[in-house]
């Protein structure tokens, strides 16, 4: 059987299909656009003592940070969904993200302390990788959420009581956003210390063959961009 | 398009810019302004966005995004529950004086003289004749205690009382059918409801805060007061309402704000 046969059955694939490329870039996009005009509404009651610097927010006045923002959730939200039908019903997230084990946290965590973190397949993710990713995902879901209550705290009354009163729900739609600005630092910063990782979200990356054990990549098949 | 800053920030001078400065250099800032257009055709456009220039202003992503918050307002037309109530607080919680917002400071407010203020009505209504503050302040009260949210995201709980906006509208000869309530106010502000929103059981047409009448940078004679909208949509120093089937652009939607603005 030779490789191009091999690479159109249905398990052996991209270790990023287009599908999931496409909405990676989508949400890339999209929260771009969530974060710098959340950042302008921000800057129109700061709940902290600082604002986010003109230079970084999106929209020139408050009405344009509003518009993007209720413009971008559409995006974010219908992606997001997307992807989370996506990752169910493909396997992907069963397949990649689980299982983390404590042992396999500590001894990733041992590994990063003395440099020795390998990244020379893309296929694995390490234990870190997978709480990170796993985290960013419950964060994601939260921050809709909270954003769902703070856009209608009277009409979702019962979402916007779980969380407490509406100065509460504004934090925990903030600290969600920290956090995933938090995980955005990583994650770029490790993309580009990685170019392969970021090359592969771009070209697809190598074929994986679930049917080899341990679902690893196929190394007799080269990455086709 | 010219666009009024909402309400004072940091990042805006709370004195309106000095215009005579802006006259007596204008020579000089055209000229910047021509070099900033030159050195920005020449450097890449993507560069020139990213430092500084708002993409939004552009007249084509405004109006898509216009689009998008038209459609924002037929969403939330299609997930407004006519009958459910906001919740409302105890006294105790109640903030006094009430928090000041409008497109102007509170030194510039003008105080509306009661005794020959008359709240007009047009449109839909089949009993025309001007209310006087003297017969509207004899109609029976409604008090709502409840928390207002403002656009920019503070909030606090105030205590409104007047009479209900649907009582009002029933013994005006309103017609019920008809689409918006638009009010317009004496410092030239416009706004404008849905019908449901009219009719929602705490839609008041306030004249009382805190049980005393309301003092006059909080919209003395009459003002609207609803629990379901954001702050900006409560019209202060309502003179008219009209009823209306015509859907108009209001005093901050036509700055682009959405004009639904539910909570």
């Amino acid at each position: 059987m030779s490789p191009d046969a091999d690479a159109t059955t249905p398990r052996a694939h991209h270790l990023h299909p287009l599908a999931l490329r496409i909405m990676h870039w989508i949400n890339a996009a999209a929260v771009f656009i969530m974060i710098g005009s959340g950042w302008k509404i921000y800057n129109d009651d700061a709940i902290f003592g600082f604002h986010f610097p003109d230079a970084v927010v999106i929209g020139k006045w408050a009405q344009y940070g509003l518009q993007w923002h209720f413009f971008g959730m559409w995006i974010f939200v219908f992606n997001g969904l997307a992807y989370l039908c996506y990752g169910v019903a493909t396997g992907r997230f069963q397949q990649k993200l689980f299982p983390i084990s404590p042992h396999e946290i500590i001894a990733t965590v041992g590994d990063a302390l003395r440099f020795r973190l390998s990244h020379d397949d893309l296929t694995h993710y390490n234990a870190v990788q997978k709480i990170l990713y796993l985290g960013v995902i419950v964060i994601g879901v939260l921050i809709v959420v909270s954003g769902l209550a703070l856009w209608k705290p009277v009409q979702f009354s019962e979402l916007a009581d779980l969380f407490g009163n509406f100065q509460t729900i504004r934090l925990v739609h903030f600290f969600c956003m920290s956090a995933i600005v938090a995980f955005i630092l990583v994650h770029v910063t490790l993309a580009l210390l990685v170019p392969k990782s970021l090359v592969a979200m771009l070209t697809g990356g190598p074929i994986v063959d679930e049917r080899k054990p341990g679902g690893g990549a196929a190394p007799q098949i080269e990455a086709t961009p | 398009m010219p666009i009024r800053a909402r309400t004072p920030s940091i990042f805006r001078p709370r004195e309106p810019i000095n215009q005579s400065l802006l006259t007596g250099h204008r020579a000089l800032v055209e000229e910047i302004n021509r070099r900033g257009v030159l050195r920005g055709a020449i450097s890449l456009g993507a560069l020139a966005m990213l430092t500084g220039c708002d993409v939004s202003e552009d007249d084509s992503v405004q109006k898509a995004l216009r689009t998008v918050s038209a459609w924002n307002d037929r969403v939330q037309e299609t997930i407004f529950r006519p009958n459910h109530l906001a919740q409302t607080l105890h006294p105790s919680q109640v903030v006094k004086p009430p928090r000041f917002n409008a497109h102007f400071s509170i030194d510039e407010v003008k105080p509306i003289d009661g005794a020959n203020w008359t709240l007009e009505l047009a449109g839909r209504v089949s009993d025309k004749r001007p209310w006087t503050a003297q017969q509207i302040y004899q109609l029976p009260e409604q008090e709502i205690i409840i928390r207002h949210i403002c656009v920019e995201g503070w909030d606090y709980i105030g205590q409104w009382s007047g009479p209900n906006l649907r009582g009002f509208l029933d013994r005006v000869g309103a017609d019920l059918t008809a689409k918006y309530v638009y009010f317009i106010c004496n410092d030239d502000y416009t706004e404008s409801i849905d019908m449901a929103t009219a009719l929602h059981p705490q839609t008041i047409l306030a004249t009382k805060y805190a049980n005393d009448v309301i003092a006059d940078p909080f919209g003395y004679p009459l003002r609207l007061r609803t629990s379901t909208k954001l702050g900006y949509k409560n019209a202060k120093w309502i003179k008219a309402i009209e009823v209306t089937n015509d859907f108009r652009e209001t005093f901050w939607s036509k700055q682009g704000f959405n004009w639904f603005a539910g909570i």
